[in-house]
């Protein structure tokens, strides 16, 4: 037994252990301490009593609440069946058929990533509201606010991730199948639900369920556009900021969980199930032309496209336009925010909290991977880190951000400093959006050779020499992505932040809704649009970067060859 | 004298024993092949005596000390892997000056030189400000080598070194390896599941099999008196087939082919012939019992004795080459 214990403690680097000990203690405290606070708000009435389901109860017998449910489920099916249908043509398009343009096409398709959900919906109400072009000119004769604005909204909000999640599914496909299919004379449509669907079946499942969670979960569009159609994001909001009442919010949290729970469960599943069908034998396909596939994947292309360079022409167009729609004389003067929005601070701040997010969640990610993959050992507790990267994916920004508020805002809670400061809010966007970035780091590590670390271990090389010296050069181009993913999602992130900011950490994000609140239409586009400049302009640094290491890589083959 | 030792190492993953009580003793200067199928545990020890892995029981021992608890860094070995390894991002030079400057160099020149003295020795002094990807399989394996001698280690392991590379390079690599081993005088424990590698090589071989030694000994021994059916039949081609209850072995080119039929023959009919260049492979059928017996025999011979599919050959197993072994083993 001492023998055994001896052979334990010898075995150990205690530098790794703590490390993985401390890495994995400060994601508990941000992640499942909060959220222990959400859920035990739940069951607790004003008073602190626990009355078990009592507020459940409450909530759903009263039916201005209720009916949220209802009408969230109601908007959240329709743009995912949207988003699923559109996405996956478009990924078709793209990946299947010879039609031209599709760089451009690709790079259009991911403009709503870059602005924030309230902008979706802000553009569709320069086009299709009261006040909008097309409906002044008579070709809108429907009624914007309410429930198709949402539904609208969050299908431009949703596509880009069901275009990008069918793209990548698309993108290989094993050319024997569909030769093999050809040699047997089988038609084109035959190919489709035979060949290519069941082949990415699973991507179908996955990216019915992301949709259906963002649509589900989405705060800024329901805000906008929603009018006197309520859904959940909007009540946990009205709950939290409006009354006050934060066992209801707390409710209305719960229920939030329960698309992205259903998902991340579902996902588990499937990608356990999900062996790579493409082998190493794989040819590549080769898509024959046919102009009238092409024709009508080009023509659907064009559609969407055009649908969002119209949204953002609405934008340039408002933002820089005297009294949008009334006098459209040029000006810069909507650059001039007003104050009482936070102005020109509030998007300096977003600046700032977008960088820190982007810096901070870089170098976090990139090590708690390292520490996941690169460490032999600890089986139980890297087991246990890894579930908990995984979990923020099933954390809407709503919840994080009412979790916090719970956790961080009670004064006897060491860390309250941090509640209504810069610092809350890296944490919650950190968080927030984690799980992505995670993933990208650990694959990314796990294709390194794991000699490495033996090899340094040979020479007395200390591990983080051997990660700062060659597996973080080796990952630049993942950190590059990482970087990016954080700092665009920060810049337009509303519903995490929308508990957190303080009056004297205004972002840009929400002084967009101030904005358009106010009625100040004119101010509101012209903030998106520096959101949106600066999201494009990171972007194409990232692109830069991306192609000066490609090419210094193979500066280095031909160097003396 | 022994120079590395392993006592009675264990080691399980899971329910599944990878090692089981597995001694060895390596002398000074030796080079050792440990010799096995995949899977037999044989990179398991390797790493464990490297202190890359840690065993479940038994103990290392390095130069006469208890290294069983040290940790890879306080051990003085050199490894090389069948990957390589090699810092990707790095040149040949900084690849070998890595692990240099972790040592306490009193001056850079000094640092320098031993890294240039290593590149000397696996001949790589050209390619210094190459990165990897520039070079071939073989060069690449030598940048390993020399990273792996450049820090004057006690002794070398090298886990299949080889056998990323294809035939001819591999067999030009065996004997430069063995070459620098021999004029560094250095102790090495070398990996392979090749046993054409292990017997050119090694001073001496662990055969082993299921998480077990099944035989330790120089080629010679290992070739000629292979102490199980398992070596027998893994090292080289072999005849193994049962006769009055004992299994008997014996290798395809000890087998002789008598002119005339006598008293203690065997009669065997020709099933294929293979022409292999100098010697002819024939493939046979005993008439008596069926089993199948290979022969090797010099292609001229082949040619005089003019045969053909279904010829029937008189055979004669020597008693000086027959190998046998009390029980039949499953191999």
């Amino acid at each position: 037994m001492r023998e055994k214990l001896r052979r334990y403690l010898s075995g150990l680097r205690w530098s790794q252990l703590f490390a993985l000990v401390a890495t994995i203690t400060t994601f508990t405290i941000v992640l499942i301490f909060p959220l222990y606070s959400l859920f035990s708000k739940a069951f607790v009435d004003k008073g602190g009593e626990f009355v078990g389901l009592g507020n459940y109860i409450t909530y759903f017998q009263s039916p201005a609440l209720s009916i949220s449910v209802m009408n969230t489920i109601d908007i959240s099916l329709w743009s995912t069946l949207f988003s699923v249908v559109f996405g996956f043509i478009y990924a078709y398009a793209l990946t299947r058929t010879r039609i031209k343009a599709k760089a451009f096409f690709r790079y259009t398709a991911l403009i709503p990533i870059f602005i924030p959900t309230i902008v979706h919906a802000l553009g569709l109400v320069y086009l299709f509201g009261k006040q909008g072009i097309f409906t002044r000119a008579g070709l809108f004769p429907f009624e914007l606010y309410g429930r198709l604005g949402i539904i609208i909204s969050e299908v431009i909000f949703t596509f880009p991730q069901a275009f990008l999640m069918f793209f990548v599914a698309l993108e290989f496909a094993d050319g024997r199948l569909y030769e093999a299919a050809d040699a047997m004379g089988i038609p084109g449509w035959k190919k489709l639900t035979h060949v290519t669907l069941p082949d990415i079946k699973f991507t179908v499942i996955n990216v019915f369920f992301v949709c259906f969670t963002l649509a589900f979960t989405d705060f800024g569009a329901p805000k906008v556009i929603g009018g006197s159609f309520n859904v959940l994001a909007t009540d946990i909001y009205k709950q939290v900021a409006g009354q006050f009442n934060f066992n209801m919010g707390a409710v209305v949290g719960t229920l939030l969980l329960i698309p992205a729970l259903a998902s991340f469960t579902v996902d588990r599943l499937v990608n356990s199930k999900n062996a790579s069908t493409i082998n190493a034998k794989a040819t590549t396909l080769i898509v024959k032309p046919n102009w009238k596939r092409d024709s009508f994947f080009f023509i659907f292309c064009s559609l969407i496209t055009g649908f969002f360079l119209t949204l953002v022409t609405a934008l340039f167009i408002g933002g820089l336009s005297e009294n949008y729609p009334y006098n459209l004389s040029f000006t810069w003067k909507n650059f001039l925010f007003s104050r009482s929005s936070g102005g020109m601070d509030a998007y300096v701040n977003s600046l700032e909290m977008a960088g820190l997010t982007a810096l901070c969640g870089t170098i976090f990610v990139f090590i708690y991977a390292y520490l996941m993959e690169k460490i032999s050992g600890f089986e139980n507790l890297r087991r246990f880190g890894k579930l908990l990267s995984i979990l923020p994916l099933a954390l809407p920004g709503m919840v994080i951000g009412i979790s916090f508020i719970f956790f961080f805002n009670n004064p006897s809670n060491p860390l309250n400093f941090i509640y209504g400061t810069m610092i809350i809010l890296v944490v919650s966007n950190i968080l927030h959006y984690f799980s992505v970035p995670y993933l990208t780091a650990s694959g990314c590590l796990k294709k390194l050779d794991k000699e490495f670390e033996s090899v340094s271990d040979s020479m007395n090389i200390p591990r983080w020499k051997t990660f700062l010296r060659v597996s973080a050069p080796l990952s630049l181009p993942a950190i590059l992505e990482i970087f990016m993913y954080f700092f665009v999602n920060a810049m337009v992130t509303v519903s995490a932040v929308v508990f957190l900011y303080s009056a004297k950490i205004k972002i840009a994000s929400i002084a967009i809704t101030h904005m358009e609140e106010a009625g100040n239409f004119g101010q509101a586009a012209a903030m998106s649009l520096l959101i949106l400049m600066m999201n494009v302009l990171i972007r194409l640094l990232y692109e830069v970067g991306i192609k000066a290491i490609k090419k210094h890589t193979s500066a280095k083959e031909r160097h003396e060859t | 004298m022994s120079f590395l030792e392993t006592k009675n190492i264990t080691k399980r993953y899971h329910s599944q024993t990878v090692l089981n009580g597995i001694t060895t003793s390596i002398n000074k200067g030796e080079l050792v092949c440990i010799l096995g199928p995949s899977g037999c545990g044989k990179t398991t020890l390797l790493r464990i005596i490297a202190g890359l892995e840690t065993a479940d029981s038994g103990q290392v021992f390095i130069d006469g000390r208890d290294a069983t608890h040290l940790p890879p860094a306080k051990r003085n070995y050199g490894i090389v892997f069948q990957s390589y390894a090699l810092f990707p991002n790095m040149t040949v030079m900084e690849n070998i000056l890595f692990g240099l400057q972790q040592k306490k160099w009193t001056n850079k020149a000094e640092m320098k030189a031993k890294a240039e003295e290593a590149l000397r020795l696996v001949d790589l002094e050209d390619a210094q400000d190459k990165y990897p990807r520039q070079l071939s399989g073989g060069m690449q394996q030598r940048t390993a080598l020399a990273r792996a001698i450049a820090l004057s280690p006690a002794f070398l392991l090298l886990d299949e070194p080889l056998s990323a590379l294809d035939a001819k390079v591999r067999a030009r690599l065996r004997q430069e390896i063995r070459s620098i081993q021999l004029s560094l005088g250095i102790t090495t424990i070398m990996v392979t599941h090749d046993q054409e590698e292990a017997l050119t090589m090694a001073d001496r071989i662990i055969v082993m099999n299921n998480a077990g030694i099944e035989q330790i000994g120089t080629p010679h021994e290992i070739y000629h008196h292979p102490a199980s059916a398992f070596v027998a039949d893994f090292i080289g081609t072999m005849n193994v087939y049962s006769h009055h209850g004992v299994t008997c072995a014996i290798r395809p080119e000890n087998i002789e082919i008598l002119s005339q039929p006598s008293a203690h023959d065997v009669t065997a009919q020709v099933t294929t012939i293979e022409f292999k260049g100098p010697m002819t492979r024939l493939y046979s059928v005993t008439v008596n019992n069926d089993s199948e017996l290979c022969l090797d025999i010099p292609s001229e011979r082949a040619q005089a004795l003019q045969l053909s599919q279904g010829s029937t050959l008189f055979l004669r197993m020597p008693e000086e080459h027959l190998v046998t072994y009390p029980v039949k083993s499953d191999a």
